[in-house]
């Protein structure tokens, strides 16, 4: 089986967008999840429930919020046109930024679960032997949670290669620019004799959730070991 | 010399709700905490009292890793904690290395990694001993490159010790290291414990709610129940006070400094020297010159109304009796007698006493049926 130039630039994009996504989401929704799980303060639950909204609304309101924020007659997109020159609606960069809206929630609840689950004396015992707040974080809590980091950023790696609603709201299905692997295979069975690219997609889309599936499994283990939990 | 005034009241479960979920949070519903003593300066000040009497609470303040409401720790001048002055040290900067219970080594470092955590953010100017000589002190140089998951229970609490000690702490806090350890460890981690005390030439403060500890550790004792302090002092003279809990123990008994005068090798015996005599033991490890803590246990000691002859002791000294205590049981009594400048207690029956028609000022003969050593 072989994939057509056309095929290729969809899964590469898919993997592009997916890792783009990841990078913007990943250090505020660690920042998030600390606020959540470590955080007093009035409002939590509320803030809490806002973080998780991507996860019970549906994707194409998530899409067309981002629409009215970031089009280019948008509060946020017409600055970022008018001050930068950057247009997020129809692009690349577009499509990230949907997934990463999606993604967010997912990294946020396995970094919280991992902190949650972190034995707070550690970090006491690294402060009673001299160590700051920044050197705990980063010697002591940071190595700790890292296996829910991992877990956070390979399931939201994982389910921005498939974020369609989100995506062809606000970025549009445009084959090179903004047409993922969902978008591609929507495509294909849209047009006639489109059944075997379809079938083709799936199975690349099917192959690349096992390998990263597979991929984490490893990472895991690898990581308890170095944690010293084996 | 360490200065410890505490005042705190743990909220009662309604206004904790949400707060503080954790179980041992749960339990200090409404528990108030009013205490203040002194520790020393070099040695082993020990808090000693039952579960939930408020020692560990204590080491927490002094830590840094509770906020008292009022209080106040000084440390040799150097103030860590005052309320009124509005001081507060972070736990980083007091350095109090702690010893916790649970170990808590960081899983994912080495031993070394580990030991050397508290050491490499040690001020430049603290003193203390160095990496190789605490690894030898407590026996850790095969456990070096091994991570803590694969560590025994003692040889956990070892590392644990080092890794205070090398940070090179001004105070070195103790809060029931042994108490999750089974007895085979305990007895393997104890001796590491004394030596740590004779070397690290610290302030210690320890708690624990186990006698062996005291007896083979403490220096100075501190008495807590129910988040007060019922009573402060050298183990010597606490021993003596038979109002206290500690004189319900079966051990309970004179304490005194003691040190090895001679040995006799033909007949097996040590003789020992206290400020009031001499007792002979039975041959002592110990070289002459050393120093030694012994128990005279009150069930060890009788009393005589005239020198007794053909006794297999030879411990018989004369003693003046000072003073008549209750014991536990109401059909005995404690005996308080001096040996020169020394007091022990002798714990017979009420029945002697009348028979004996023992009372204050009598001259009367201590028979020592038993010596004990707390810490050779």
């Amino acid at each position: 089986m072989t994939l057509s130039p056309e095929e290729w630039q969809a899964v590469v994009l898919s993997l592009s967008v997916a890792g783009r996504s990841v990078l913007l989401s990943l250090l505020p929704a660690i920042g998030m999840a600390w606020l959540l799980a470590r955080g007093r303060f009035p409002g939590r639950t509320l803030l809490d429930a806002c973080v998780h909204l991507p996860l019970v609304v549906p994707p194409v309101v998530v899409g067309w919020g981002l629409l009215m924020l970031f089009g280019i007659q948008g509060p946020i997109g017409g600055l970022l046109q008018s001050w930068f020159g950057v247009r997020l609606v129809f692009t690349t960069e577009g499509a990230a930024l949907a997934t990463a809206v999606m993604s967010f929630p997912l990294i946020v609840r396995a970094v919280r679960l991992s902190l949650e689950g972190l034995d707070a004396g550690y970090e006491a015992a690294a402060q009673t032997l001299g160590a700051g707040p920044l050197d705990r974080f980063l010697t002591i809590t940071l190595p700790l949670m890292s296996p829910g980091i991992l877990a956070g950023t390979v399931t939201a790696f994982a389910a921005g290669l498939g974020e369609f609603g989100a995506v062809i709201t606000f970025a549009s299905n445009i084959p090179g620019e903004t047409q993922t692997l969902p978008l591609a295979i929507y495509s294909a069975t849209q047009t006639p004799g489109g059944e075997w690219v379809a079938a083709r997609l799936a199975l690349v889309s099917f192959s690349l959730a096992i390998a990263g599936l597979l991929l984490a499994e490893v990472l895991s283990r690898r990581m308890q070991r170095l944690l010293g939990r084996v | 010399m360490l200065q410890v005034a505490l005042r705190h009241r743990f909220p009662s479960a309604s206004r904790a709700a949400g707060r503080d979920s954790s179980p041992r949070a749960a339990n200090r519903d409404g528990f108030a905490l009013d205490v203040a003593f002194e520790g020393l300066a070099d040695g082993v000040t020990m808090l000693f009292g039952p579960s939930g009497c408020g020692k560990s609470t204590i080491l927490a303040a002094v830590a840094g890793l509770l906020r008292p409401q009022h209080g106040r720790v000084a440390l040799g001048g150097r103030v860590l904690l005052d309320t009124a002055a509005g001081t507060w040290l972070p736990p980083e900067q007091r350095r109090c290395g702690v010893v916790f219970q649970d170990a808590r080594l960081f899983p994912h470092l080495s031993v070394a990694t580990n030991l050397r955590y508290g050491l490499r953010r040690a001020p430049a100017d603290a003193t203390g001993p160095g990496f190789e000589e605490v690894v030898a002190l407590l026996g850790l140089d095969d456990l070096l490159d091994r991570r803590p998951a694969r560590l025994s229970g003692g040889e956990k609490q070892r590392v644990a010790l080092g890794r205070a000690l090398l940070s090179r702490p001004a105070l070195l806090l103790m809060d029931e290291p042994l108490a999750a350890l089974d007895g085979g460890r305990r007895a393997e981690v104890l001796p590491f414990l004394a030596r740590l005390r004779d070397v690290a030439r610290l302030p210690i403060l320890y708690v624990t709610h186990a006698l062996d500890e005291v007896d083979a550790l403490a220096d100075h004792l501190v008495l807590l129940q129910a988040g007060k302090v019922l009573a402060a002092g050298s183990v010597e003279a606490l021993a003596l006070r038979t109002d206290l809990p500690l004189a319900a123990r079966r051990d309970a008994g004179a304490v005194l400094a003691a040190s090895v005068v001679s040995h006799d090798l033909a007949r097996g015996l040590t003789r020992l020297g206290f400020a009031g005599g001499h007792l002979l033991v039975p041959l002592r490890p110990e070289p002459p010159g050393s120093q030694a803590r012994v128990r005279l246990r009150a069930r060890d000691v009788a009393v005589a109304t005239q020198q007794p002859q053909g006794l297999s002791t030879q411990n018989v000294l004369p003693a003046e009796v000072v003073g008549l205590g209750a014991a536990p049981t109401p059909h005995e009594a404690f005996v308080r007698l001096r040996i020169g400048p020394t007091e022990v207690l002798s714990r017979i029956t009420r029945d002697s006493v009348e028979r004996l028609a023992l009372t204050p000022g009598m001259q009367v003969w201590a028979v020592l049926k038993a010596v004990t050593f707390d810490r050779g």
